[in-house]
């Protein structure tokens, strides 16, 4: 475990408003690593099955290309975000809102610990100090502050995902928000922000010319699939009218490609 | 004068041989005492005895009567001692000769005016009197099917003035005739009834031929549970040694259907969710078997897996791993059978709302956390198969009817078959695929097995001498998914 008194931070973080008086880390990545291109991705804790594979999505690929993946270490979307990054073999840092050495909440200690082994967890409190409902907000100001860029994926109203975009836009950093279902109370948070002049994200290369990095290029796969998704394997049986253990088969060998992603029973397609 | 009857106490499902001892002092002061730890019902047999035994026009012995059930530290429970007391009773007060009796097991309940009721465990208790020699047992007539099935003489017996007189030689009574009498009628389930949800369908196919446990995941009204009971319909007739293993213990429950002695088909049995961890896994203290063992060679279904207490989810582990439940007791540990397969439902998140298109669902982080929690990682790598179930469009409800189960359990036994008499290997392809895929999708270990035990049921319902990619990559699709296997 380290700390940062401020004269030590990164320059981005050290520009806002209010810059924390130190910054404690813990991990094996070093402290050089909060001073590279940074992008946050926040949003909703119980996320739908959409948002988490979106979150997951960008993690992975923001960070396959060189990007830190910044979050809150949270439940839903900042969780897949940091998982999408550890994916990817990147570098993602979790910004906690309690003590250092606490892992909150506790099922995450082991995306904590998987985290800390490659890149950083890091915090403004010292060890011990408990998490409290009004050090979210707080904690919430250094995710934007340590990122060029925020990327709201889902967020109901007055949602925290909401006061860490406030925190970017009064940076004048730029801020993403994923477009989500007009009807759906998760996407109504994010939908406000592209009201009122966020940037729609529709994939993750958006976020990459922002910032001025050259979009990772795979060679295209494709599968005349992908075009019907999202779809069940039941809506999937009654158009290629095969069987259902076929397109079971079909859709398994595209997930290990990585081309489409399951949640709650409906296929879509990741990239 | 004293006299002596056999009869047999059950400890879980063990028939123990026990003798009952009567002795009539005449003249003495009247009493009436049952000693050798009989429990409350078994000391009622007192005033059923006195009562029956007036009501069969004989006499009742004045005097001091002493019952002894030996050996006494065995406790003896339930109404069955009923009638072999009050054989004892009768022999010694030389109403019936001693010599008849001694050669006869006996089992049943008395009512007040002396008919004979049904207990259960009567395949138990017949199988304990073969084993230990006597080949006669006078149990109740509609027991005599169950009784049978032990491969002892049952004589059937109405009523205790008819049991007398038989052991007297006054009158003869036919032992009953086993017969396998007309096949008990199968469920009137059929698959045909459930509309689309073809890929459930699937995995229920699998599920059924391989033994798989099966979860079944989504919201309200998707179809989950009227599925999971249908498994039952496609899941071949037992074969006669677990017929006879399964009606033990739906004997001792006393379950057993008098036209239909022996449970020829796969039982099913769906608990409801507010069940205690005994009623589940067995014990209580009568030790009685549990919906667990009830469901052996069958099906458990654990409707709404997630609203069942935790400790009654945690005891399946021992059974879903073993087949088998031991419950400990200071006195001795008592095994029951439990080789069921397992099926939960599910909905994705506490207020159903989750995986339905058309409803929001309103559940707060945390709440869907302790949700998904309820499940333990132990409990949910038990489940070889995992399916989610979003709510269908209307146009696949307004589809034809489905596959009939008929059809389905004839590909399902088939390819039990060929499980049995050959499993097919994987091939080398097959297997580096499976490896690819489990450090792409970071499998566990038992992850791995699982996923080449579906692989291989899979190959076996498409007859295929060897499993193959595409029979590994279906088996990978129904693996549980991230969400909830964190």
């Amino acid at each position: 475990m380290k700390a940062l008194c401020r004269g030590e931070l990164p320059l981005l973080l050290r520009a806002i408003h209010d810059p924390p008086k130190r910054l404690y880390l813990r991990g094996n990545g070093a402290h050089e690593l909060l001073e590279q291109p940074a992008v946050a991705i926040v949003g909703a804790r119980a996320c739908s099955a959409y948002g988490s594979q979106v979150a997951r999505m960008l993690g992975r690929e923001l960070a396959a290309t060189g990007v830190v993946v910044v979050s809150g270490l949270a439940r839903g979307i900042d969780a897949d975000a940091h998982r999408g990054a550890l994916d990817a073999g990147g570098h993602t840092v979790a910004v906690l809102g309690c003590g250092i050495d606490r892992d909150y909440p506790a099922a995450h200690a082991t995306l904590a610990r998987r985290i800390a082994e490659r890149s950083l967890v890091v915090s403004e409190y010292e060890p011990g100090v408990e998490p409290a409902p009004w050090r979210f907000p707080a904690r919430n100001r250094i995710i934007a502050g340590l990122a060029v860029a925020t990327v709201v994926v889902e967020a109901r109203d007055r949602s925290g995902a909401l006061i860490t975009a406030d925190f970017a836009l009064e940076e004048g950093r730029e801020v993403f928000a994923v477009p989500g279902e007009i009807t759906s109370a998760l996407s109504r948070g994010t939908n406000a922000l592209l009201r009122v002049g966020a940037t729609p994200l529709t994939r993750a290369a958006d976020v990459l010319e922002t910032i001025g990095i050259e979009p990772h290029r795979d060679a295209p796969v494709d599968h005349p699939w992908i075009a019907l998704l999202p779809a069940s394997v039941d809506e999937l049986v009654r158009v290629t009218r095969l069987d259902a253990g076929r397109v079971a088969t079909t859709l398994a060998e595209l997930e290990l490609l990585g081309l489409v992603a399951q949640g709650d029973g409906i296929f879509r397609a990741a990239q | 004068m004293l006299a002596r009857a056999v009869t047999h106490a059950l400890v879980g499902l063990e028939p123990r041989r026990v003798e009952v001892e009567a002795h009539v002092r005449e003249l003495a002061a009247p009493a009436f005492a049952i000693v050798g730890l009989a429990d409350r019902a078994c000391q009622e047999a007192k005033e059923r005895v006195a009562s029956a035994i007036r009501s069969a026009e004989l006499r009742w012995p004045d005097g001091r009567i002493v019952v002894n059930l030996a050996p006494a530290e065995l406790r003896k429970e339930g109404s069955g001692f009923d009638v072999p007391i009050a054989l004892a009773v009768l022999a010694a007060s030389r109403q019936i000769p001693h010599a008849r009796l001694a050669e006869h097991a006996s089992i049943g309940e008395l009512a007040l005016d002396g008919r004979i009721r049904r207990v259960g465990g009567v395949l138990a208790v017949a199988e304990g009197a073969r084993r230990g020699g006597l080949t006669d047992l006078l149990c109740p007539s509609d027991a005599c099917g169950e009784a049978a099935l032990a491969g002892v003489v049952a004589v059937p017996v109405r009523h205790l003035a008819d049991a007398a007189a038989y052991l007297r030689g006054d009158l003869e009574l036919e032992p009953y005739v086993p017969t396998n009498g007309t096949a008990a009628p199968r469920s009137p389930l059929d698959l045909a009834e459930v509309r689309g949800q073809e890929r459930a369908r699937r995995a229920l196919e699998i599920a059924a031929a391989g033994g798989h446990n099966l979860l079944l995941g989504g919201p309200p009204g998707t179809g989950k549970t009227m599925l999971a009971r249908r498994l039952p319909s496609i899941l071949p007739r037992l074969d006669d040694e677990r017929a006879l293993e399964v009606t033990r213990i739906h004997s001792v429950a006393g379950l057993v259907d008098p036209a239909h002695p022996l449970v020829v088909e796969a039982p099913f049995r769906a608990p409801h969710h507010s069940a205690s961890t005994a009623a589940i896994v067995g014990g209580g203290p009568r030790l009685r078997p549990g919906e667990a063992s009830l469901a052996h060679h069958g099906v458990l279904l654990l409707d709404e897996l997630a609203e069942f207490q935790r400790p009654a989810l945690e005891a399946l582990r021992q059974p879903l791993e073993d087949g088998v439940i031991t419950v400990a007791r200071a006195a001795g540990t008592i095994r029951f059978p439990a080789r069921f397969q397992l099926v939960g439902t599910m909905n994705l998140c506490p207020c159903g709302a989750r995986g339905d298109p058309n409803a929001q669902c309103s559940c707060s982080a945390q709440r869907l956390a302790r949700y998904k929690d309820k499940l333990s990682r132990a409990l949910l790598d038990r489940f070889d198969l995992v399916v989610a179930m979003p709510r269908p469009r209307a146009t696949e409800l307004a589809a034809e009817p489905g596959e009939s189960s008929h059809a389905v359990c004839e590909r399902v036994s088939a390819a039990l078959d060929r499980l049995r008499r050959a499993p097919p290997g994987r091939t080398s392809d097959a297997d580096d695929f499976l490896t690819r895929a489990v450090e792409r999708l970071g499998l566990s270990g038992r992850g791995r097995a699982r996923v080449g035990r579906v692989a291989r049921t899979i190959a076996a319902l498409a007859a295929a001498d060897a499993v193959n990619v595409e029979h590994v990559a279906e088996a990978l699709s129904y693996r549980a998914p991230d969400e909830l296997a964190r």
